[in-house]
């Protein structure tokens, strides 16, 4: 109630009503320090623009990569970033948490 | 997520009612409910608590792991009155995340140099307050101390149903406050909604701890649950 979000799910319509292809990234999980709570959610489209934040800005690449191929194969998927495992670390999630986030195709 | 699901959600996020979207992360499948369907949802305690706390979470249902992800609309707050009070109330409430509008007709109060940032209305309530949209998710503190002004506001908020209601003054101030209400057709039930005299009592002295005590209030209105939210006023 209380997040002063950019309004990225109207960009979701928008974009999707334009005919692109869409997906929407959201945070499901969180352990520890992480930086951005559950339901914050970015938007991506096929041209690899994206709005919103999973995190401080430490994994959106990565998700924005995923993004692609939930894009073109419609399936949704769950990833996982932390600094335990080896995917975190190449992508730094410097605060020390761990995020699950739930991507998904819009439309 | 389904076009249609998420055009009803945008659709509900701008008609500012509150909703949650039901996501089954392993399927994909998601439902959006809203706030007025939670009591015949089967998840219906678990929306409700999620929704009042205002926090996205994950619960299992059926041996299925549901994320609840809570849209509720951004909380305002309305302050009738640009006294020294709300000059510390404006700034400390948007830190909390209200959007929040400073209503007083007496232009030497309501100036920007007073209030730099905080939109602010140079009117009377009648005129201020229709186009602000005031609503169950918006906080209602009148602080004028004149009655002219705090009135008619007032009476707008118990129209709008707002979630919390304060007004400045003792309980005798109070008192006759509420006779003055009741005779321009307030109910008992409104004027028991007031809460005066206004804040949570932690002995606040100064402006800024008047504002600190209001948002502590305010706070508690919003989050606890009805029960501990009587003992807390």
């Amino acid at each position: 109630m209380l997040d002063r979000d950019e309004d990225i799910l109207k960009a979701a319509e928008d974009w999707q009503k334009a005919g692109r292809g869409v997906a929407l990234a959201t945070v499901v999980e969180t352990w520890g320090s992480a930086p951005r709570p559950a339901g914050s959610s970015l938007v991506i489209n096929d041209e690899g623009t994206f709005l919103g934040s999973v995190s401080g800005g430490c994994v959106e690449g990565a998700v924005v990569t995923e993004a692609m191929d939930v894009i073109q194969s419609g399936k949704p998927r769950m990833l996982e970033f932390g600094v335990a495992d080896e995917t975190a670390w190449n992508v730094g999630l410097s605060c020390g948490g761990t995020i699950r986030v739930f991507v998904e195709k819009v439309g | 997520m389904k076009l249609a699901i998420l055009h009803e959600l945008n659709a509900e996020r701008t008609a500012r009612r509150p909703v949650i979207l039901v996501t089954d992360t392993e399927s994909g499948e998601q439902r959006l409910v809203k706030a007025k369907d939670f009591a015949k949802d089967p998840l219906g305690a678990e929306l409700e608590k999620q929704l009042r706390m205002g926090k996205s979470a994950n619960v299992e249902a059926g041996g299925k792991k549901m994320f609840l992800n809570v849209y509720a609309p951004t909380a305002k707050l309305v302050i009738i009155g640009a006294v020294h009070i709300s000059q510390a109330l404006a700034p400390l409430a948007r830190s909390l995340g209200y959007d929040v509008t400073v209503v007083d007709p007496r232009t030497a109060f309501a100036s920007p140099e007073r209030f730099p940032d905080i939109p602010l209305v140079a009117e009377w309530p009648d005129t201020a307050l229709p186009p602000l949209n005031v609503d169950a998710y918006t906080a209602f503190v009148a602080v004028t101390h004149d009655p002219k002004i705090d009135d008619p506001a007032l009476l707008h908020a118990f129209e709008r149903n707002c979630f919390y209601i304060g007004a400045l003054g003792s309980r005798k101030t109070h008192a006759k406050r509420g006779d003055r209400l009741r005779a321009q057709g307030a109910r008992d039930t409104d004027i028991a909604r007031i809460h005066a005299p206004i804040g949570l009592a932690i002995g606040a002295v100064s402006p800024s701890e008047i504002a600190v005590s209001i948002m502590a209030e305010i706070t508690a209105v919003l989050r606890l649950p009805p029960k501990e939210k009587e003992e807390a006023a």
